[in-house]
């Protein structure tokens, strides 16, 4: 299995930095970037990422801003939420906008890394399921 | 403050004013219309009924009483009209037609007469010897003789009973006779005599003097009956009304009918008190009842506006309270935002110190390090401050699910761990003002579906009071947590403290909304009643016993399902959750 490609966002910096390493420690690709905007633009130039985990509290425009911003632009893309508790609420709502998931801070490094999985295999499935119908359309078209 | 309260008196004193003004107004205002006018309508009709129904009875018998003369008269001028001196001899002519009046009306004709010009009785008829009696001076003969017939007055005469005497002149020649006979009165007494209305009430006849000409034992006033013998008073010959007063102030209804044969009048006299004794009774009961209004009236009108300017201060002063919980409450949810910020931030760092730890750790696995001497002191190192770090987690979470609103979120709750995440917040306090907090927590309690927050919210109430309560010597406080011996399907929580404990007088009004025991602006008198209220939605119940100097007992009562508790240690936070807005008290 190919490696799965991250994007991690928050304005932490140094949490950021240190979560990074030892998620690529695990075998992840990881991309940091350190606000909603800047994610943006690395998923519009880098279309391999898989998953994005998206703080929540963030500075300018927020985790669920971004998350709103991700889902009509790359729909295919999965993003689990991060947050303290006091926004777990705004977790949530992020839920229900089509996040996969969410956790919160500090996290056990082992259980975001089987989240991560667990998101990248639901895109993955996905998008073998759009190829299919793809395919189906093409050779019906054939016919 | 002291403006203030002074405004408000003023005021209320106002309003109770106007209360009263309005009150006076639109009770009496009414009544007095009402009872007058029914009262004014009531009298007149009864006055009117009244007056008729005697001038009907006057009447009837005025008209018998001349139906008997006209009568009597008519009988003595058919004799007269008969009476022939040529054919028969007066003598047997007065026997014989004396007989058949005899035989036709019994008593009433005493005697007959015949008077000649002189005066002098030539011929009678009767019990007595009057032969020649010599009338030439008698009243009734000199008026006899200048009328066609007269009618005398009423008068006892030598026989010693009422009686009155019919004279009819008799045309005869050149000489004038005069034909009389006396009527015994008796007859017509007892008709007048007959007349009795109330207790007062008698009827008599007047001659045209003003002398009776009835029987004479009844209290005959003259000045009463002056002047109403007079024919123009009786116009159509219709009975006359009037009032009039005695001597010694004493008012009489006077009824009274003209006789048409004679200058008679029939008279009915009756003291005014008892002629309209049933409208005066009438009036005083009207009186009574307008007097008990008009107390009821005035007792209203002081009572009534008193209460409810009462109630108006108490609902004043209620909503003041209220306002100055909302903004206490509005004080507590700034300093729980405040709160929650301070925990979020000391999160952030937090956060960054474990992942850190944690690089730490993926590194040491790493072969170079693998051979360190002190790789066993760098885990443990390392394990501490994940453990610290995980402390710190674990008080900012907690600091934060309470700075924040409340959720009154039904779940599952195991009420051991709830009393004891309390006890934890609470110990520093506790600490502070030398209170030990003791627990005593039945072990597998059942699950209760509860709002974890509310319950929560409850013992803090509660811990934080014996707390206050005990502030100056300290004590202990005992937490025990059980399934109700005695009652199926019931948890009770009790909080028991060692404090001063309650007064008897207060102990039933602790969970009354407002009531306070502590000084103005230190309390709001609604931490138990909010408690209480809690309590209840929960569906179970809350009492306290308490005893001054020993200490006081509340104990909670919770219903619980009996079920098998399931693995509930992690709140489901996917679940549809609904939020309240309640306010951390």
């Amino acid at each position: 299995m190919n490696k799965i490609k991250l994007l991690l966002v928050d304005d932490e910096k140094a949490f950021l930095d240190t979560i990074t390493k030892r998620l690529e420690k695990r075998g992840m690709d990881v991309t940091a970037v350190y606000s909603g905007n800047e994610a943006l633009a690395e998923l519009e130039t880098n279309n391999s990422i898989e998953v994005v985990i998206l703080d929540v509290k963030m500075p300018q425009m927020d985790g669920i801003q971004t998350l709103a911003e991700i889902k009509k632009t790359f729909p295919l893309v999965e993003v689990i939420m991060l947050t303290g508790h006091a926004t777990v609420e705004t977790a949530i709502d992020g839920m229900k906008q089509g996040a996969f998931d969410y956790m919160m801070k500090p996290c056990d490094i082992d259980l975001l890394l089987n989240k991560a999985m667990g998101a990248a295999d639901k895109k993955r499935l996905h998008e073998e399921k759009i190829m299919e119908a793809r395919m189906k359309e093409i050779t019906g078209r054939r016919i | 403050m002291e403006n203030g309260s002074e405004d408000r008196t003023a005021f209320y004193q106002i309003l109770t004013r106007k209360i009263r003004v309005l009150i006076l107004i639109v009770s009496f205002l009414p009544m007095i219309l009402t009872t007058g006018i029914l009262f004014y309508r009531f009298h007149l009709a009864y006055t009117q009924k009244t007056q008729a129904h005697i001038s009907e009875l006057i009447q009837k018998h005025s008209d018998q009483i001349d139906t008997f003369l006209f009568e009597k008269l008519g009988n003595i001028k058919y004799l007269a009209h008969h009476f022939d001196r040529g054919q028969m001899s007066p003598k047997i002519f007065l026997k014989e037609n004396f007989e058949l009046l005899k035989a036709d009306y019994g008593d009433v004709f005493t005697d007959v007469g015949l008077v000649d010009e002189n005066g002098i009785q030539f011929a009678y008829e009767g019990p007595f010897k009057l032969e020649n009696a010599d009338y030439s001076k008698a009243k009734w003969f000199l008026e006899a003789r200048e009328k066609p017939f007269y009618i005398s007055d009423v008068f006892t005469g030598l026989r010693g009973h009422p009686h009155f005497i019919i004279a009819v002149k008799i045309k005869s020649d050149n000489t004038n006779f005069v034909l009389r006979s006396t009527v015994n009165f008796g007859a017509f007494n007892s008709m007048v005599e007959n007349i009795h209305i109330g207790k007062t009430g008698f009827a008599f006849i007047i001659n045209a003097d003003s002398q009776l000409q009835t029987k004479r034992d009844i209290e005959f006033d003259p000045s009463v009956t002056a002047s109403i013998v007079d024919r123009k008073l009786y116009k159509n010959d219709r009975p006359f009304f009037t009032k009039r007063q005695n001597a010694s102030g004493d008012q009489y209804i006077i009824v009274s009918s003209m006789l048409k044969n004679i200058d008679w009048v029939m008279v009915f006299q009756q003291d005014l008190g008892d002629a309209f004794h049933d409208i005066r009774e009438t009036q005083y009961l009207a009186m009574a009842i307008f007097m008990i209004g008009c107390v009821a009236i005035l007792f209203v009108t002081v009572a009534l506006p008193r209460s409810i300017v009462r109630l108006i201060s108490r609902s004043d002063k209620k909503s003041e309270a209220m306002n100055k919980q909302v903004v206490e409450s509005g004080r507590l949810a700034t300093i729980g935002e405040l709160a929650a910020g301070i925990a979020h931030e000391i999160n952030n760092p937090v956060a960054i110190m474990v992942e850190e730890a944690g690089w730490i750790g993926d590194l040491l696995e790493d072969e170079d390090l693998k051979e360190s001497e002190n790789l066993d002191e760098f885990t443990r190192a390392l394990d501490q401050i994940q453990t610290q770090g995980r402390r710190c987690k674990e008080i900012t979470h907690k600091l934060l699910s309470f700075a924040r609103k409340t959720d009154s979120t039904i779940n599952d709750v195991q009420i051991n761990d709830a009393i004891l995440e309390i006890v934890s917040l609470t110990a520093q306090m506790a600490k502070y003002n030398n209170v030990t907090i003791t627990t005593n927590l039945q072990d597998k309690i059942p699950y209760v579906k509860i709002s974890l927050s509310e319950l929560q919210q409850v013992i803090l109430n509660l811990i934080n009071n014996a707390i206050d309560a005990m502030k100056k010597e300290g004590g202990t406080i005992a937490i025990e947590t059980a399934v109700s011996p005695v009652k199926e399907n019931l948890l009770v929580v009790s909080i028991e403290d060692n404090g001063p404990g309650i007064p008897k007088d207060n102990l039933n009004r602790i969970f009354d909304p407002f009531f306070t025991t502590k000084p103005v602006g230190k309390g709001t008198g609604l931490g138990l009643s909010i408690c209480y209220g809690i309590i209840q939605k929960m569906g179970g119940t809350i009492d306290v016993h308490s005893h001054v100097g020993v200490g006081t007992k509340f104990r909670i009562w919770i219903p619980f399902e009996d079920v098998t508790p399931k693995d509930k240690d992690d709140v489901p936070f996917n679940h549809k959750q609904k939020e309240k807005d309640d306010e951390q008290n």
